[in-house]
Order: C-alpha cells, then sequence, then structure tokens
C-alpha cells in the first residue's frame, strides 16, 4: 500500500472524501448566512435553527402528508422561506438601522425560542428519516465504503453553491441586489422596490438552510438540537472566508471540511477545536477574512 | 377601586381570615417540608434517558408515599444541568443551600462526580442514578452518596464480557472524550484484557457536539478489530449506530451503554440483534408493569428505562429511611441518613427486594438483553429479551477492588 508520512494513504483519502461531505453542509449554511450578512447585513444566528426547521419540516410531511424526500427539497424550503420572510417583515426589518449587534441578540433569540419549542415537541433522540429509495445503497471506492447518499450530497451541494455564486454575481438580478446593499435610496430612485427586495434575500437565505436541512435529516437524523452543534463552527467558516463574501463561504466550507477530516483521524481530541484555531490565526494575519476585502 | 369595594364588603369575612391565618400558619411549621431537587439533562444528548420523565418517576413517588409521610411534607424541584459540571455543581451548591435535602438522577459522569463533591461539603444526600462511572463508589466515594442504577464495571460484565465470550477478542473503541467515556473504555479494556484479548486502538471524540461519527467509524473499520465497542450515549450512541449500518461497517457492534429508549430512537430495524444491559426492563415483571402503567399517563410519549426507575426506586427508599429515622435527624444529617439507608434493605416495583453496600453501590440484577427483530416484536416498546440475569453478588465489581476510601477506613 502506498504509504505517506508514515500513513497508509487509504485512510487518509477515506478521512478527506468524509470531510469534503462534512464541508458540503459547511458551504451550504455559510453560503446562506454570508448572502444574508453580505446583502443585508444581518449576522443571522437563527440560520442554525432554520436548518433544524427545514429538517423538521421535511419529517412533518413525510409522516403527515405522505410527502417524500424529492418534493421535500423544494417544499420544505419554500415553506421554511416564507417564514424567514414573517420573520424578516414582524422583527428584523425594524433593526437595519441599528447596530449589528441588535440583528444579532434578535436572531439568537429567535433561535432559542425555536429550537426550544422544537425540543418541548420531539425530545433530543430525533425522528428517524430514510434515506430515499434511489439514493439507497454504497459505492465501493476501493479505500472505503461510500454511502451513495453522501456522495449526492456533495454533488448537490456544490451545484447549489455554484449557481447561487453565479445568480448574485454574474446576473441583472444579483448586481440589482448588490446595488442595494451599497447605496439603497439609489437604487430606490431608480424604481426598484428596495424593501421587498431585501425580504426576498433574506427568505431566500432562510430556504438555503432549509434546503440543507432536508438534506442532512437522512444522514443525521431529525434532532432539534443539530442547528446548534453546527451553527458556531458555521460562524467561524463565514468569518475565516470573509464575512459577507459568498466565494469565500463556499470555499472555505469545503476546506474546513477537509481539515476537520483529516483532524479527526490525527487527533480526534482536537476536531472539535482546529476551526477555531484557525479562525484565531486568520482573524489575526487577515481580520478581513481569506476572501474578504478589507473596508 | 376593587381592593376598596371588596375590603369594604368583606371586612366580617376578613376578620375570620385574620383569625384563621396565624393557626394556618402554625400548622405549616409544624409540617417540615423534604426537598428533593432532580438535576438532569433537560435539553441535551441525555434528554430522553433523563429528563422530564425522571423528575415524573420522583414526584410519582412522593405521589404515591404522600400517605405515610410521618410528619413531613415533600416538594419535588428540578433543574437542567445542561451537561456542564460547573453548571450542576452551582445549582446544587444553591439547591443545597436553599434547604435541598436530597438530588437525584445526575446524569453525565462529570457533573455527578462534582455534585458528589457539593454533597459531601455540605452534608447532604444525592442518589444518583443517570451517572455511569464507576468511580461514584471508587476512589471517588464519600459517605454523602449512593449509586442506585448501573455502573460502567457492571455494563463492561455484562455486555462485553458476552461479546468476548462470543468471540470478540479484538476491539476498537469510539468513546466520549470526557470522565465516562474513558471510564467506561477502561473498564473495558481490563475486562478484554482479562480474557486475553486485545485492543487495537480508539478514538475519542469531542463531547457535546459530535453528530458525524464517520471518521471515526472508518478507522475502527481499517483497524482490523472484529468488534466496535461504543464508549458513549444517548444521542451519540444512535448516531454512531445508525452510520455504522449506513458505512457498511462489517464489525459486531457493542453499545456499551445503551437504554431501551435509544432503541426506540433507532427503531428495530436498525437496532435488531444488538446486545445491552440494563437494571430495569419496563416488561420484567408484573410490578415493572404495574409500575410503568402508573407511570405513563406522566410521561406518555417515553417509556421508563433503568435511570428513570432509578429515580423513582431512589426517592422511594430515601422517604423510608426518612420515616425510620424521623426527619429532624434525616434533615440534620446527610451522612447519617446515607448510612441509615446503607443499613435499611430496598424494595420497589422496579428493581424488588436488593440493598445499598458499604461503598454506596446500590446492589440488584443486571439483566443482559437482545433487542428483538422486528417480527418478534409484538406491541409498542416491546423491545428486548433476556438473554441473562446476573444475580447482585456477581453483577457488581467486588468492594475491595473499587478502592473506596470508605472500605479502607
Amino acid at each position: 500500500m502506498l504509504m505517506v508520512f508514515g500513513y497508509n494513504l487509504g485512510p487518509i483519502l477515506g478521512q478527506g472524501v468524509l470531510g469534503v461531505v462534512n464541508g458540503a453542509f459547511y458551504a451550504l449554511l455559510s453560503l446562506g448566512l454570508a448572502v444574508i450578512f453580505g446583502l443585508l447585513n444581518i449576522i443571522n444566528f437563527a440560520h442554525g435553527a432554520l436548518y433544524m426547521l427545514g429538517a423538521v419540516v421535511a419529517w412533518f410531511l413525510l409522516n403527515y402528508l405522505g410527502i417524500g424526500y424529492w418534493p421535500s427539497l423544494f417544499i420544505a424550503p419554500v415553506i421554511v422561506g416564507a417564514f424567514g420572510v414573517l420573520l424578516e417583515r414582524t422583527m428584523i426589518s425594524k433593526l437595519y438601522k441599528l447596530d449589528h449587534l441588535y440583528g444579532l441578540l434578535l436572531t439568537f433569540g429567535i433561535a432559542l425560542i425555536v429550537e426550544g419549542l422544537a425540543r418541548n415537541q420531539f425530545g433530543s433522540s430525533g425522528l428517524p428519516y430514510s434515506v430515499p429509495e434511489s439514493l439507497r445503497g454504497a459505492t465501493r471506492l476501493g479505500f472505503m465504503i461510500m454511502p451513495t447518499y453522501r456522495l449526492w450530497v456533495v454533488v448537490a451541494s456544490f451545484v447549489i453553491c455554484i449557481t447561487t455564486w453565479l445568480v448574485l454575481e454574474k446576473t441583472p438580478i444579483g448586481a440589482t441586489l448588490r446595488a442595494a446593499t451599497e447605496n439603497a435610496a439609489l437604487v430606490q430612485s431608480f424604481g426598484v422596490n428596495v424593501p421587498r427586495l431585501v425580504m426576498l434575500t433574506y427568505g431566500a437565505g432562510v430556504a438555503l438552510a432549509a434546503l440543507a436541512g432536508v438534506m442532512a435529516a437522512p444522514v443525521y437524523s431529525v434532532n432539534p438540537n443539530m442547528g446548534s452543534d453546527v451553527i458556531i463552527v458555521v460562524f467561524a467558516v463565514v468569518v475565516i472566508g470573509g464575512m459577507g463574501s459568498i466565494l469565500g463561504s463556499i470555499l472555505t466550507g469545503f476546506g474546513l471540511g477537509l481539515l476537520e477530516g483529516f483532524t479527526k483521524f490525527l487527533y480526534p481530541e482536537a476536531s472539535g477545536v482546529v476551526v477555531f484555531v484557525l479562525m484565531i490565526v486568520v482573524l489575526l494575519t487577515r481580520p478581513a477574512g481569506l476572501f474578504g476585502k478589507a473596508s | 377601586m376593587e381592593i376598596s369595594r371588596r375590603s369594604l364588603l368583606g371586612s366580617a369575612a376578613l376578620g375570620t381570615a385574620a383569625a384563621a391565618l396565624p393557626l394556618s400558619r402554625a400548622r405549616a411549621q409544624a409540617k417540615p417540608v423534604i426537598k428533593i431537587g432532580v438535576l438532569n439533562d433537560q435539553s441535551g444528548p441525555y434528554r430522553d434517558t433523563g429528563g422530564l420523565t425522571s423528575v415524573e418517576c420522583a414526584k410519582m413517588a412522593v405521589a404515591e408515599f404522600s400517605a405515610q409521610m410521618s410528619g413531613y411534607t415533600v416538594e419535588v424541584l428540578s433543574a437542567d444541568h445542561q451537561n456542564k459540571p460547573d453548571v450542576g455543581a452551582g445549582i446544587a451548591r444553591q439547591w443545597y443551600d436553599q434547604g435541598v435535602d436530597l438530588i437525584l438522577d445526575v446524569p453525565n459522569s462529570g457533573v455527578a462526580l462534582a455534585v458528589a463533591g457539593v454533597a459531601k461539603e455540605k452534608n447532604k444526600v444525592h442518589v444518583n442514578s443517570g451517572a455511569a462511572t464507576s468511580d461514584l463508589t471508587g476512589p471517588a466515594c464519600n459517605g454523602n452518596i449512593i449509586q442506585w442504577t448501573y455502573d460502567t464495571w457492571m455494563l463492561a460484565q455484562s455486555t462485553g464480557g458476552a461479546t468476548v465470550k462470543a468471540g470478540g477478542d479484538t476491539w476498537y473503541f469510539i468513546t466520549a472524550d470526557y470522565t465516562f467515556g474513558h471510564k467506561l473504555e477502561s473498564d473495558t479494556t481490563t475486562l478484554i484484557k482479562a480474557a486475553h484479548g486485545s485492543v487495537k486502538g480508539s478514538s475519542s471524540y469531542p463531547f457535546p457536539g459530535t453528530t458525524d461519527f464517520s471518521s471515526y467509524l472508518l478507522q475502527a473499520q481499517n483497524s482490523g478489530a472484529k468488534v466496535l465497542g461504543l464508549a458513549n450515549a444517548g444521542g451519540d450512541t444512535i448516531n454512531s449506530i445508525k452510520q455504522a449500518k449506513e458505512f457498511g461497517l462489517t464489525m459486531d457492534i457493542a453499545a456499551l451503554l445503551m437504554f431501551i429508549t435509544d432503541v426506540n430512537a433507532l427503531g428495530l430495524e436498525v437496532a435488531q440483534g444488538l446486545h445491552l444491559t440494563e437494571s430495569f426492563y419496563w416488561d420484567m415483571n408484573d410490578r415493572t408493569r404495574a409500575f410503568t402503567k402508573r407511570l405513563l399517563p406522566r410521561s406518555p410519549d417515553n417509556y421508563p428505562n433503568m435511570d428513570h426507575a432509578g429515580v423513582y426506586a431512589s426517592a422511594l427508599h430515601y422517604m423510608k429511611t426518612v420515616n425510620k429515622m424521623g426527619v429532624a435527624a434525616a434533615r440534620a444529617d446527610g451522612k447519617a441518613a446515607v448510612a441509615a439507608m446503607k443499613a435499611l434493605p430496598t424494595e420497589d416495583d422496579c428493581f424488588g427486594k436488593g440493598s445499598i453496600r458499604a461503598d454506596g453501590r446500590g446492589m440488584f440484577h443486571s439483566y443482559l438483553f437482545q433487542v428483538k427483530k422486528p417480527s418478534e416484536s409484538k406491541g409498542k416498546w416491546d423491545y428486548y429479551k433476556l438473554v441473562q440475569d446476573s444475580d447482585p453478588e456477581h453483577a457488581w465489581r467486588p468492594l475491595a477492588d473499587g478502592h473506596c476510601p470508605l472500605i479502607k477506613s
């Protein structure tokens, strides 16, 4: 077998592949966060709770309405996105003129409430959600057995991330959005309904979180704590990538998944902190993040 | 306005009430209140194994015993320790200072060790049902605590012993990186080595907060060991087993600590065939079924596991002891109360007849179960087949091996 630095290469490759799977979730979640922060200047601490809500809605659709995984991939984000729009209209929009901290505190409070309610309702053991029939089974990669569903997660996440980036960077809608965040008054004077644009952007960011939640349901089971477990890491991803940088959050998401994967292999005890160690290093050397523009 | 009208209209009634007030107050003073605090995880990975069902168990014990309380009443409090030793110790200290006499449950060995220290410092009582570390009756034992339900030594002996006997002599551990996981791993390792088996490796993952175990599972598979030992609990065990199936793990799985609540969350399809150890099963005999039937209206979604049963039984045993030694004496000296609890044989619907050993170890039967196939299960929560019944003499670590400081003196 091929050896690198005294390690058998097979397991290392395996850890890399698994790291990318986790990275796919980090990328999807941090993408929504980056969109919301980049365009709305809101530090959305409710993101983890909304991700969990996506999974819960998918579970409900399956168990109460018999709606399976594939339609849920579309329906759950729409439902949770609508909930996001409601939050934005009734609460978050009141805080745009205030300091970031207010939005952070508000969304953190929302997260605590949503998670607390879910825990009350469903307990903490998690609700089972089966892998859809068409994605069952596993693929033999030679050095490991890879469940087909996880491969799908990586591919789907990659496609979604790239599409979102293209929409924001290369289309007229994206250009309008970016312009509106630079100078809302000016864009409004061109006849664009800026508040509606902002509302829909928040809804879209939330829908991305819910989509990640639906995709996570078969992997991690639907658990009220699933959002709070992951949200802190995802924030670190956004900070390392550069607050608000779309491409940065995508690349950093996948990259940190890899880094975490290798740490789990080399020194598992440190896998919970390695992301934050890197965050500190990045903040000290490049405060704007790896891909952020210094303001 | 309303107040003045009321006071005008009810002057006669007021006079009566004023006359009655000192009387009722005097009566309340005459009847001392014993306070029992249930301290456990109510929001994290161990919520369903203990949590609110444990609180209901304590309340039910109090309600059922109320007719026999001689000259006192009992109040049950509860709190969430969030799996943080500092939070748990803080609540325990505050509770004991505010007149709580007995703290129950306390899953999470890290928190339990902290609370055990506080109980000693304040000379109060702590009966543990939820935590696993056998150190509570070993080096960390003291005269103010009792460990009722189970421990890492008994789990290793039962589930680990059965696995080794079945030919599983090489192991790889996935371990929750805190005192409980390490103790369970080391107790099981001792047993494996005694049977001339070997441990090929282990991964300690950060607790709490780990949801993805695939990386550790892959390392386990690559180690070439025959058995995957899961030295974790609750939601972590559930995720580990699920993901092991997903990744087509070919090793035998020894879930060293698993509760019926975990089996329920996994579903029989995934959990079937697993071996596990509990000291209580709701469907064991008429008494356990009667207990469960009484509890279910209070906890409709969660059937009781051994942790819950232990909270019920230990609350009951404490109140029996209070009856025997007198309220004032029991409240004044926690150490004396624990000594009296050890002297009094135990008996309840959950564990039958039993006793408490000098080191604080509850001496009950321990049962090795196998999880039924979906086709064998006849109804709701009908999950276990009894494989082996260990009597108290053989289920627990011999007194001399624990190195409990109480025993030396």
